[in-house]
C-alpha cells in the first residue's frame, strides 16, 4: 500500500517536474508586419504554429512591431517575460536584439536576415535566390514575347539578387529574354503592386513574377491570361490557372531544430543561410500550364543546385554593359552576394539610388 | 496606342476608390467636421464587403454592406464628435486606428479567399467602339457609380435647398442654428454620407481592384483622399480631377519604369502630398480664395447653449 502511494507520488513529482520543465521552455517571436499579410510574417506565424505542434512548448508573438525603439522595447519585455529563446525577424530588429542580447546573457536570440552575432545572438536567413533560379529557368523557357515583368519592392540586396538570379537563369535556356523592373517601393500595397504587374503586361511581359508580399499581381496575371509565380507561400487559389510554382518560405525545420537545440543545451550562436537543401526554400508543384519538357529541366536545376554541382551564381556571369564580371568556374561569394548592388545582362534599366 | 488605352483603363481603376473616399469627406468638411478617420472607414468598407460577397455570392449585397460599415463606424465618430464634443482630430486618428484592427480581427477567416471580382457592365454595341467602348463603356458598375455621384453631389450641394443648408451650417454653425437648423442632424448626416462613401472606397479596393482581403490594404488611400479634398479647395469637380490625377502620376510612373524611364518613384509617391502642400500655400496666400469654398466652421464643434 505504502509502497504504491510512494510510487504515485514519485510519478506525480516526475510528471509535474516534467510540466514544469515545459511551461518553462517559452519561445517569443517578433513580426514586422501583421500575421494576416499571407506572405513573409504569415510564413514565420506558420514556422511558430509548426513548432508548438511538434515540441512542447509555449509560444507568443508580437505582430506589426516597427523597426527602431518601438523593437527594442518588445524584444527587452519578452525577454523578461522568462522567454528561452526570441525569434526577431525582421532585418531592422539587428541592433535592438544585439542590445537586448547584452542585457540577458542567459536567454538566446536569432535574428533573420541580419549579419551581427554574438555569443547568445545567432542569424538565419533562407537562400530565395536558389527558388529564384528555378522560376527563371521555367520563365525563360515559356515566355514568347521573351519579356519578363518582375515587380520589385526596395533596392536591397536580398532583391537585386532575386531578379539577377532569375535574368541569369532565364537566359541560359533563351538568350533573347530581358527582364523588366518596376519598383513600388512598398513590401505590401496589393493596389499598387497590381497596377505595376498590369503596366509591365501592358508594355509586353507575359510572365509576371514580384518580391513583393501580396498576391495581387498573380491576381492580374490570371485576369489576363498570362503566367506568373507565387510569393513566399503557395498562392494557386488566388490564380489557378497562372501560378507556373510558387517560392515557400518555410522556417518550421529551423525553428524545430534550434528550439530542440535550447532544450537539450547545446545550442551555439551561429549564422544559417538554408536554401533548397535544407527546406527552408521549398517549390509548390508546377501548375498544369507548365509542359513537361519544363518540368523536367526545372527539376534539374532544382537538383543539381541540391546536390551542390551547380551554383546560380557561378560564371561566366556579365553586367548589363556584357563585361565579364564573374568567370567561367568561379562563383560569386556568399560575402559578395550578402551585398549585391548591380544588374547582371538582359535586365532593363537601372537601380534606383 | 494600345499601351495609352491600357494605361488609361489602369488609371480609372485606381483614381476610382480615391474618388469615393474624397467626395464623401468632401461632404463631411463642407458640414464643418473634419473626419480623420477615412482610412479606418475604408479598410472596414474593404473586408465587409468582401465578407458579404463571400458569403452572399452577390456584389450588390456586398456595396450595400460595405456602405452599412463605413457609416457604422462614422456613426461612432459622429456620436464621439458631435454628442459627447470629442475633439475631432484625435478622435478621427483614433477611429482610422481602430478600423485597421477592427478589420484585421474580423478579416481573420478571409486571409487567402479567393474571388474573381466584380463584373464589367459591358453595354451592348457601344461597348464594341476601339478605344472609346473599351475606356468609356466596358467598366465596372462602381466606376459608373463614382461618376454619377460626383454629379449628384455637385447638383446636390449647388442646385437644393438641402445643400445650401449644409454648406450654412459648415459656415457658420451659429448662424444656421439661430434659423432653426438642427446643427448636430445636419452634421451626424453628413458624417454618415462620408463614412458610407470611405466604405464602397474601400470596397473597391478588394472587390474590383484587387480582389482579396489581406490586412491594411487600403495602405494610405485614406490619406490621399484627405489631402485630396484640401488640393480641390473643397469643391467637387476637381475632386473628380484630382482624383483622376493623382491616380494617373502613380499609374504613368510605373509605366515609365516598364520603360527605362528612370524616376525615383519615391518622388512620385510623395506627389499628392507635395501638391496637396502648394495648394494649401497658394490659397492660404489669398484669404479671399480661400474663404469662398473653405467651410469656416471646419473643425470646431457646436453647443447649441452658447
Amino acid at each position: 500500500m505504502i509502497k504504491k502511494i510512494l510510487t504515485s507520488v514519485a510519478i506525480a513529482t516526475c510528471l509535474s517536474a516534467a510540466g514544469i520543465a515545459n511551461a518553462e521552455t517559452k519561445v517569443g517571436f517578433v513580426y514586422v508586419g501583421p500575421i494576416g499579410d499571407h506572405g513573409w510574417s504569415y510564413q514565420h506565424d506558420q514556422g511558430r504554429l509548426a513548432l508548438e505542434k511538434e515540441l512542447d512548448v509555449k509560444t507568443s508573438y508580437v505582430e506589426s512591431v516597427p523597426e527602431g525603439a518601438d523593437a527594442e522595447r518588445v524584444i527587452r519585455q519578452m525577454a523578461a517575460d522568462g522567454n528561452e529563446v526570441i525569434f526577431t525577424t525582421s532585418f531592422g530588429y539587428m541592433n535592438p536584439t544585439l542590445k537586448v542580447a547584452k542585457k540577458y546573457p542567459k536567454v538566446k536570440f536569432e535574428h533573420a536576415t541580419g549579419y551581427k552575432r554574438s555569443a547568445n545572438v545567432g542569424t538565419y536567413s533562407g537562400r530565395f535566390y536558389e527558388g529564384r533560379a528555378i522560376l527563371g529557368t521555367i520563365a525563360g523557357k515559356m515566355t514568347k514575347s521573351n519579356i519578363i515583368g518582375y515587380v520589385a519592392s526596395f533596392p536591397i540586396p536580398e532583391v537585386i539578387r532575386g531578379i539577377d538570379a532569375m535574368t541569369i537563369a532565364a537566359r541560359k535556356v533563351n538568350p533573347d529574354v530581358t527582364v523588366k523592373v518596376v519598383w513600388v517601393n512598398s513590401w505590401f500595397d496589393p493596389g499598387k503592386e497590381g497596377d505595376a504587374a498590369k503596366a509591365l503586361i501592358d508594355q509586353g511581359a507575359d510572365i509576371i513574377t514580384q518580391h513583393t508580399d501580396s498576391p495581387a499581381p498573380l491576381q492580374v496575371a490570371e485576369k489576363r491570361g498570362v503566367y506568373g509565380f507565387g510569393q513566399a507561400s503557395d498562392m494557386k487559389k488566388f490564380a489557378p490557372k497562372a501560378q507556373l510554382t510558387a517560392i515557400i518560405d518555410d522556417w518550421a525545420p529551423y525553428y524545430i531544430e534550434r528550439v530542440k537545440a535550447v532544450m537539450d543545451g547545446s545550442w551555439e550562436s551561429d549564422d544559417t543561410w538554408d536554401g533548397l537543401k535544407a527546406g527552408m526554400v521549398v517549390m509548390a508543384p508546377y501548375g498544369d500550364a507548365v509542359p513537361e519538357d519544363v518540368r523536367e529541366m526545372a527539376d534539374k536545376v532544382k537538383a543539381s543546385i541540391i546536390d551542390g554541382s551547380f551554383h546560380p551564381f557561378q560564371g561566366p556571369i556579365k553586367n548589363q554593359k556584357g563585361e565579364i564580371v564573374v568567370k567561367e568556374g568561379e562563383t560569386i561569394s556568399d560575402g559578395d552576394l550578402s551585398k549585391l548592388d548591380w544588374y547582371v545582362e538582359g535586365v532593363d534599366g537601372t537601380i534606383p539610388k | 496606342m494600345e499601351i495609352l488605352v491600357a494605361a488609361i483603363l489602369t488609371i480609372i481603376t485606381a483614381a476610382t476608390p480615391l474618388l469615393f473616399a474624397a467626395l464623401g469627406e468632401l461632404v463631411t468638411e463642407k458640414s464643418g467636421v473634419l473626419n480623420l478617420g477615412v482610412e479606418g472607414m475604408m479598410v472596414m468598407g474593404a473586408i465587409v464587403g468582401f465578407a458579404a460577397v463571400h458569403f452572399s455570392g452577390s456584389a450588390t449585397v456586398a456595396i450595400f454592406a460595405s456602405m452599412v460599415a463605413g457609416a457604422s463606424m462614422a456613426a461612432i465618430f459622429g456620436v464621439l464628435v458631435l454628442v459627447f464634443h470629442a475633439s475631432q482630430v484625435p478622435t478621427g486618428l483614433a477611429l482610422t486606428i481602430f478600423g485597421i484592427g477592427l478589420s484585421a480581427l474580423v478579416g481573420q477567416g478571409m486571409i487567402g479567399v479567393a474571388y474573381d471580382g466584380i463584373p464589367q457592365l459591358h453595354i451592348p454595341v457601344i461597348s464594341d467602339i476601339p478605344v472609346i467602348g473599351e475606356i468609356f463603356f466596358s467598366q465596372d458598375g462602381l466606376v459608373y457609380l463614382s461618376i454619377f455621384m460626383v454629379f449628384a453631389v455637385m447638383w446636390f450641394m449647388n442646385k437644393t435647398r438641402a445643400g445650401l443648408i449644409l454648406r450654412a451650417v459648415g459656415d457658420s454653425h451659429d448662424a444656421a442654428h439661430a434659423m432653426g437648423y438642427s446643427v448636430l442632424k445636419i452634421r451626424f448626416l453628413a458624417v454618415i454620407f462620408g463614412g458610407a462613401m470611405a466604405g464602397v472606397g474601400g470596397a473597391y479596393l478588394s472587390l474590383a481592384y484587387s480582389p482579396l482581403w489581406v490586412e491594411q490594404m487600403t495602405a494610405g488611400r485614406g490619406w490621399i483622399a484627405l489631402a485630396l479634398v484640401v488640393f480641390a479647395s473643397w469643391k467637387v469637380r476637381r475632386v473628380l480631377m484630382g482624383a483622376y490625377l493623382f491616380g494617373g502620376i502613380s499609374i504613368l510612373q510605373l509605366h515609365a519604369q516598364a520603360l527605362g524611364i528612370a524616376v525615383p518613384s519615391q518622388v512620385m509617391s510623395m506627389l499628392p502630398y507635395l501638391a496637396t502642400i502648394l495648394v494649401l500655400v497658394i490659397i492660404s496666400r489669398d484669404r479671399s480664395k480661400i474663404k469662398l469654398n473653405a467651410p469656416a466652421s471646419l473643425g470646431k464643434p457646436f453647443h447649441a447653449s452658447r
